[in-house]
């Protein structure tokens, strides 16, 4: 084993995290923990359990539910909350389930009314002025220069070029009138971390990460799952029984899946290793409005 | 492309393919580096980053596609991959081919886990630098071969020995580009240690590379036989972190939250910021002072023997002590200082100028207090490291200045402790970041100057002369009418037989104040020394009347926090710039329109209004004397 006194890579990462979630706890009023039952906020929320031990996180989590999600994830998402302790809020856009807005028609319609216009809601709803997320810096371009406080206006709009210097392990909480916070307590996690830590602390994630017999069709080069029977089927089309495995997990008809055999974490870490594509590859989202397209959402409102 | 573009000199470890448990194991115990690399686009920072990022296999295949698309669209490289597209993140920065923010990348060797903040060059970004720096173990100096050492690389090497890396390594670049040329590093070395020495840096390590050809990146050259040293990543590989170090020294936790969960537990959270704790260790609280055992070191795992630096745990004692958050838990027999005045150097980081003498908040380790800074003992050159003389530090300016706190701290050098010696500046109006600082020590006038007792109160000062103490802060433009209707309101009182004394502004600056003038850095300090005058005064049990623009809403909020709950009246004598031109008694406002008065409130220096004063006084409505008689009446109902 390593010297006691030099800290493991996950060891710091796992200090860093929990020295964050604390800081908000003890600066902000309402603060809240954005949950949207994959692995990266798995691990946030343990992360979070650890942080507040014996008490319970003194904060609710969110859902911002989209009614599209994969079942798996729904029954984990209560399951979690259960065992937590933790009070768990689900919000639907109204508008969106009045107009009936869903990926197969909508497009990009579908996340920025659900998801983008949905948070907003709630985090009004509710008053939360901080609220917790997953996002890592490894995952986009664009994430790679967000602080891990980041302000939003009151109309929840972020401003890259105005943000706060962060320096050493000091985090300025204070806003202004109207402004939230989102904190990103993983902000310096990498895909591989997540994994790893997820194996070494046993944390709990939706089965729809390991390889199984599931039903897909193959549409736009992207290998999708029927989860439900609210998936339109093409002329022609009949789902065929493929061994698939997801690397991220979102509404499932825009998430595509992999063909994997991996049925083991150390399994899944090691194909994540030997991949040659990275993880966001299979989101639909980050294509819309070319390059820029995570930053453009950002500076939207989008998480 | 040449070749090792496509065939990265870091293969994929065997073992992931054959034994996935062997190499979770090995993984698990690797170390992390946090490092920053400093030089400009023309230096080949991007192309560098972006090659340990492809190197060590953080590209993936479909990056790749797109980042060989853009290249041939955008990138400078002419039909290569340009490194500097995969790093250079936001759409700005894209198109105008600089980087404006930190941004932070991740990539692994075997060895090590790596964390590199990637930061501007130029000089308008002397903040972001700083800001990327403070984090890192290491700074990567990066010098173009065929230029040598020039002014950015004497600003960057003076910040990142300022923020306490101690660890530099001198990587000077595109050294392809000078034919491998021993005698173009060997010249470079010996101007870069003469200099070095000059700064304080005792100790660098220098290497030939070629971030675009790949020579000494993660292992020797053929192309440079003649240098026996470390390959980059080798030497990223071996140097010792931060925290390594902070393990050795005194154990200090600052207090984050306390852990109340039931009546029976009560643990005190917080990150551990030098040395190490074991349950038995006898601890102390700061600032009281009070002294307990460790009893428990309790984390969701199970109770720990031992937690040390770096790591973030739940501290349980065996008695009831007072601890809260932004006290500090340290080692009994060698704990921190205490004190309220500092000497520190301070990191500009706003594009308002710093005003000494305003009140800001300061946050250092979990503590926030309100702190004032005073005028600069001199401002760094930070290209020639020359010190000038000062008034104020503007944005990315550097400089040495005192600063008192409104209560104790609980601190030690930044030399000795980034934790309890760093701090950041909070413009209590904006809420933005300002500044970062870091305390060198304590002013030995803090530990000498106590506060004398005295047997007469302030009570009783008021109290013989049967009345409350106050202050009526007369606020507003230039010619509203202040001095008209706070000379009437003292005639008022006078004839009520009550004791006051009017502070006019033009009138203190013949004396007290007569060394000030009308920038915003004086303006501030006129409004601290008026306020301080009436704090006596008040003390003295006197109603004090004071007429002075005051401009500045933190000012009059910082005079308002210097008096007792409920003894400052803010009145804001409330006319418009029209009407108060119009008046122009002194005929001030037809000397500033004419260019012969510089920084007039109104005019070329702004005025903000109160939000909301106990009195307001609408001068369009009123006459002086119905104003006067309305704020008696407020004053004794």
């Amino acid at each position: 084993m390593a010297d006691v006194k030099t800290l493991t890579h996950l060891e710091r990462l796992e200090a860093e995290s929990i020295h964050i979630l604390r800081e908000v706890v003890a600066e902000a009023e309402k603060p809240v923990m954005l949950y949207s039952v994959g692995k990266d906020s798995a691990v946030m929320l343990h992360l979070a359990r650890k942080a507040f031990y014996p008490s319970p996180p003194p904060f609710p989590l969110l859902h911002v539910d989209t009614t599209w999600k994969f079942q798996e994830m729904y029954k984990l998402r209560d399951r979690m909350a259960q065992e937590s302790g933790m009070e768990l809020l689900v919000y639907h856009n109204q508008e969106a389930m009045d107009r009936g807005i869903n990926p197969f028609d909508h497009g990009a319609l579908h996340t920025d009314m659900w998801k983008t216009e949905g948070l907003k809601q709630a985090l009004n709803l509710y008053g939360f002025d901080a609220a917790f997320g997953g996002a890592r810096r490894d995952e986009e371009k664009s994430r790679a220069k967000e602080r891990i406080f980041s302000f939003r206006t009151a109309s929840h709009g972020w401003d890259p070029k105005n943000q706060r210097p962060e320096l050493w392990n000091l985090y300025n909480a204070r806003k202004n009138k109207g402004e939230s916070i989102r904190i990103f307590p993983i902000s310096n996690w990498t895909e591989l971390d997540i994994w790893q830590y997820i194996h070494l602390n046993d944390v709990p994630i939706v089965p729809l990460y390991f390889a199984d017999e599931r039903p897909t069709v193959e549409r736009d080069g992207m290998l999708l799952m029927v989860d439900d029977d609210r998936f339109p089927l093409m002329p022609g089309e009949t789902p065929v029984m493929r061994s698939i495995r997801f690397r991220t997990l979102g509404c499932y008809p825009l998430t595509g899946a992999v063909e994997s055999t991996a049925k083991t974490l150390p399994e899944v870490i090691q194909e994540t290793l030997l991949t040659t594509t990275s993880e966001r590859q299979g989101r639909a989202i980050d294509k819309d409005a070319g390059g820029a397209g995570m930053e453009k959402k950002k500076q939207e409102g989008y998480f | 492309m040449t070749d090792t573009l496509t065939d990265p000199i870091y293969k994929t470890d065997a073992l992931i393919a054959e034994d996935i448990d062997a190499y979770l194991k090995v993984h698990e115990y690797k170390t992390m580096l946090r490092f920053i690399t400093c030089g400009s686009v023309d230096d080949g920072k991007s192309t560098l980053i972006g090659r340990l990022l492809y190197d060590s296999k953080m590209i993936f295949e479909d990056q790749l596609a797109a980042l060989e698309a853009d290249s041939k669209k955008v990138g400078t490289q002419g039909q290569e991959i340009d490194f500097a597209l995969l790093v250079d993140g936001l759409a700005a920065e894209r198109e105008q081919g600089i980087t404006i923010d930190v941004a932070y990348r991740f990539f692994g060797t075997e060895k090590r886990k790596f964390i590199v903040a990637d930061t501007p060059g130029h000089e308008q970004y002397t903040r972001n630098m700083v800001t990327g720096a403070s984090t890192a173990d290491l700074a990567v100096i990066l010098i173009d071969a065929r230029k040598g050492i020039l002014t950015q690389t004497r600003r960057h090497s003076y910040l990142a020995h300022l923020i306490g890396i101690r660890n530099i390594v001198l990587a000077v670049n595109k050294m392809d580009l000078v034919g491998y040329d021993q005698a173009v590093f060997d010249r470079i070395v010996k101007d870069y240690t003469e200099f070095a020495r000059s700064i304080g840096i005792t100790a660098f390590t220098p290497m030939p590379i070629s971030g675009f050809k790949g020579d000494n990146i993660t292992g020797p050259s053929a192309n440079t036989p003649w240098y026996t040293g470390p390959a980059l990543i080798e030497h990223l590989e071996m140097v010792e972190v931060n925290s390594a170090a902070d393990a050795d020294k005194p154990f200090r936790m600052a207090v984050q939250w306390v852990n109340r969960p039931n009546l029976d537990f009560r643990g005190f959270s917080g990150q551990i910021a030098t040395g190490s704790v074991r349950p038995g260790d006898a601890i102390r609280v700061l600032p009281s002072g009070k002294t307990s055992t460790i009893t428990r070191i309790v984390t969701l795992n199970g109770d720990l023997n031992e937690a040390v630096a770096g790591q973030s745990v739940t501290l349980c004692f065996a008695d009831e002590v007072d601890c809260s958050r932004g006290d500090v838990i340290a080692v009994c027999d060698n704990p921190p200082q205490v004190a309220d005045q500092f000497e520190a150097t301070i990191v500009w980081m706003a594009d308002e100028e710093m005003l000494p003498g305003r009140s800001y908040w300061l946050k250092i380790g979990t503590q926030t207090v309100t702190a004032t800074v005073q005028q600069p003992k001199y401002q760094v050159n930070v290209n020639t490291m020359e010190q000038l003389a000062a008034k104020t530090l503007e944005l990315n300016a550097i400089g040495v200045a005192n600063l008192s706190t409104d209560k104790q701290i609980v601190f030690e050098p930044y030399e000795a402790n980034r934790t309890l010696g760093g701090f950041i500046l909070i413009d209590k109006i904006t809420n933005a970041t300002v500044a970062a600082g870091m305390l060198h020590f304590s002013l030995r006038r803090a530990q000498n100057v106590h506060w004398q007792a005295t047997d007469v109160s302030r009570d009783f000062h008021a109290g013989l002369k049967n009345q409350k103490a106050a202050v009526l802060w007369f606020t507003g433009l230039s010619g509203a009418g202040k001095s008209t209707i706070a000379n009437l309101v003292e005639k008022r009182l006078a004839r009520m037989n009550r004791h006051t004394f009017l502070l006019d502004g033009d009138n203190v600056r013949h004396g007290l104040n007569k060394d000030l003038g009308f920038t915003d850095a004086d303006r501030v300090e006129n409004i601290r020394r008026v306020g301080e005058v009436a704090k006596l005064m008040t003390d003295a049990g006197l109603i004090v009347i004071t007429a002075f623009i005051s401009p500045f809403r933190a000012e009059r909020d910082m005079v308002r926090q210097m008096m007792q709950p409920g003894e400052f009246i803010e009145v804001h004598i409330d006319s418009t710039l029209a009407d108060a031109e119009a008046r122009d008694v002194k005929g001030l406002y037809k000397k500033a329109r004419a260019g012969q008065l510089k920084n007039f409130t109104g005019i070329d220096s702004p005025y903000e209004a109160p939000e909301d004063p106990e009195i307001r006084i609408d001068t369009a409505d009123m006459t002086a004397e119905e104003a006067a008689e309305a704020i008696v009446a407020r004053l004794i109902p």
